[in-house]
């Protein structure tokens, strides 16, 4: 019978059925972050053990201080101590605070190649599905299954539906893969993949570098989906080829050949389809408190006295009072008070390099901070001097870790504040109590940077 | 986890659409042991000003809706963040069901996983019941898991569905760990097989790197 890309990963980690449908899945890889504490704290409690710790990774980034001189806050430095203590308790491999490969557990996995095609990845964050960009089958779980996880290197599921999200044509110049994934969520809705595995093709996809695929896939969960996933094919391998912990040799040829089959069937059979035209999309921002609230640049704020669904009129007036917007105003003409680049959606190498190439001779008016996602790319940045053009525009250059995208180190937008982020979220609260997030791509947070307020970035060029 | 049977009780209807994660529990409160629990926290922007005094305005500060142990919630709700602490928040507030037209995956895990019982419903029955609860507030729902029915105000039933599976292990306690342990054999095969099958997912990493990790030299 055909299969999905889907389907085919899923079958060859499915240990047993039940009769109900939920399926036992072996476990390749287990992310564990500095939020895994509660996880670790159930092992002990139920006096279980870790069953492979050679199959799980740690990594330090919702509690790591990003400012190098600011006192972090005992409360956070206890969490990044007690995933210290846990993976040293346990022999898990830890790229603590210090190493050469610390980072945003979702930057550092795929830049190591531990990260691999037809993998299955569970980290206890929602945003694992960014692993999906190499054709891993990978999805965020909670706190009790983190803890199944680690007792027993499985996890039972029940099997998603599959989407199709095929995009065709090509991205008009200045767009990315930011714009275009917020765009399909501004089409599909925040809950339009409940409940679906979705595969992105298509060849906008095809034309897509990994770091860009893995943006798209990042932002899966915020249309409601369990993974997102991306075919591997050449630009895939190239990647993922010589990274430090990839195979290599005789392994490396036997995986190549075997991913090489990590395709949807011709015929296989999707649950939904959805087409996109990639040429029709512009660079998008967010103006609501959820991520479908995204409309190009060009746009205006929707006036709810337009909108004649009631559930909907009383949601776009409770986000418009939140975000404190005038109905029917220009996205344009948003002031903002700073900008955040970073995150396991933007805080990549080609982020920073489209951030700097943004700023260069370019000067921020709001304060702009840019956060590299991992000290690999903060060094990589820093060799190739984009630091110092980031610098010199004005921006502050950090120590990696999630930091502003969720606040969760004491790095928070204040009560009022309007942030313009390249993060994945915008969320009421998210960046801190009273906080105003407009999501955009590393290049429009620039732009916002330099402006003063949300700015069309083709404007900017010209 | 604890068992779920039968449970009556004051439901509250927050019909809002998308209520995420984060402001189920905001990002600053993660960090506290679970033994201290969460309830304090639940809903805790919406629920309070920024001086902490309650904001009247919201349903759950509200008479009879601060007795409420069900909630009548909106689409997609518990969307966002995997926090488990979410869950944890409405347990240890003495939230016992939540109905909505639909929720966030992994929230909607996570709320099983700890007896916190997530019930489907279509947006019709829910705004049926929401009215009801407007003209009668104080009368409450009875959920009754082994027969999959909610029973409301004037005669009002409507039953739901659940995985049968889950629906076992909510009515026992069940704890998922130990049930998955009994596979205990065939998850050690399949490693194996899996193993042979696809060799180079085992990294094989010098053994000094292994123990005691980077960081720790």
């Amino acid at each position: 019978m055909s299969r999905t890309l889907f389907d085919k990963v899923w079958d060859s980690h499915a240990i047993t059925r039940r009769q109900d449908g939920m399926t036992l899945l072996f476990v390749d890889r287990h992310y564990v972050h500095d939020g895994t504490r509660q996880a670790f704290q159930q092992i002990e409690k139920e006096r279980l053990s870790v069953r492979r710790p050679d199959l799980t990774f740690g990594t330090p980034d919702h509690y790591v201080a990003t400012k190098p001189a600011a006192k972090p806050d005992p409360l956070f430095e206890d969490m990044v101590a007690a995933l210290e203590t846990n993976t040293r308790k346990w022999e898990i491999m830890n790229f603590g605070v210090g190493s050469p490969n610390q980072g945003i557990v979702h930057v550092v996995a795929p830049e190591l190649g531990l990260t691999l095609p037809g993998a299955l990845i569970v980290c206890g964050d929602s945003h694992t599905a960014t692993h999906g960009a190499v054709g891993a089958l990978a999805f965020g779980i909670g706190a009790s299954e983190i803890a199944h996880v680690l007792a027993t290197q499985t996890l039972w599921q029940k099997k998603p539906k599959r989407m199709r999200i095929s995009v065709t044509g090509t991205l008009p110049p200045g767009v990315v893969a930011k714009d275009l994934v917020l765009a399909i969520i501004g089409r599909i809705g925040a809950a339009g993949g409940t409940g679906h595995a979705i595969e992105y093709g298509g060849p906008a996809i095809r034309d897509l570098s990994m770091e860009a695929r893995m943006t798209l896939c990042n932002m899966s969960i915020e249309a409601g989906a369990r993974c997102g996933m991306v075919a591997p094919d050449e630009t895939t391998f190239d990647y993922v080829r010589e990274r430090p912990y990839a195979p290599t040799g005789e392994n490396l040829e036997l995986a190549l050949a075997a991913w090489r089959d990590l395709v949807s069937d011709p015929d296989a059979v999707f649950d939904s389809e959805v087409v996109f035209d990639a040429g029709e999309v512009a660079p998008t921002v967010t103006w609501g408190t959820s991520p479908e609230t995204a409309l190009p640049i060009t746009e205006h704020v929707p006036d709810p006295a337009f909108i004649e669904n009631a559930e909907k009129r009383r949601g776009v007036e409770e986000a418009l009072q939140y975000m404190a917007l005038t109905p029917g105003m220009a996205l344009s003409e948003i002031v903002i008070d700073r900008v955040f680049i970073g995150s396991c959606t933007n805080g990549r190498i080609e982020d920073i390099r489209a951030a700097a190439e943004a700023a260069r001779g370019r000067r921020a008016v709001v304060p702009a901070a840019v956060i590299p996602g991992s000290a690999r790319v903060k060094a990589a940045a820093e060799a190739e001097g984009l630091d110092v053009i980031l610098r010199e525009a004005g921006f502050e250059w950090r120590e990696p870790g999630c930091s502003m995208c969720v606040g969760m180190n004491g790095d928070i937008v204040q009560p009022g504040e309007r942030c313009a982020s390249t993060s994945n979220r915008n969320f009421a609260g998210r960046q801190g109590r009273g906080s105003r997030t407009h999501l955009l791509s590393p290049a429009m947070a620039v732009a916002a940077a330099v402006t003063g307020r949300l700015t069309d970035i083709r404007t900017l060029k010209s | 986890m604890r068992p779920f049977t039968i449970h009556t009780g004051i439901a509250a209807p927050l019909l809002q659409a998308n209520l995420d994660t984060d402001q189920i529990i905001p990002a600053r409160f993660l960090h506290r042991a679970r033994d201290e629990g969460y309830g304090d926290q639940l809903f805790h922007d919406l629920r309070r000003h920024d001086d902490g005094e309650p904001r009247l305005g919201f349903i759950l500060n509200q008479h009879p809706f601060d007795q409420a142990t069900i909630l009548i919630a909106g689409s997609n709700f518990g969307c966002g963040s995997s926090r488990e602490h979410a869950v944890w928040a409405l347990g240890d507030a003495g939230f016992r069901v939540v109905v909505a037209p639909s929720f966030g995956d992994i929230f909607f895990n996570n709320a099983l996983n700890n007896g916190l019982l997530t019930i489907v419903a279509p947006p019709e029955i829910l705004r049926t019941l929401a009215d009801g609860l407007a003209a009668d507030p104080t009368t409450p729902l009875t959920v009754s898991l082994k027969e999959q029915t909610v029973d409301g105000p004037d005669g009002f039933r409507f039953a739901f569905d659940i995985d049968p599976y889950r629906k076992q292990a909510l009515l026992i306690g069940a704890s998922e760990i130990q049930m998955t342990l009994q596979h205990r054999d065939a998850i050690s095969s399949f490693e194996t097989a899996h193993a042979r099958r696809h060799p180079w997912l085992v990294p094989s990493l010098p053994t000094n790197t292994r123990k005691g990790a980077e960081a720790n030299g």
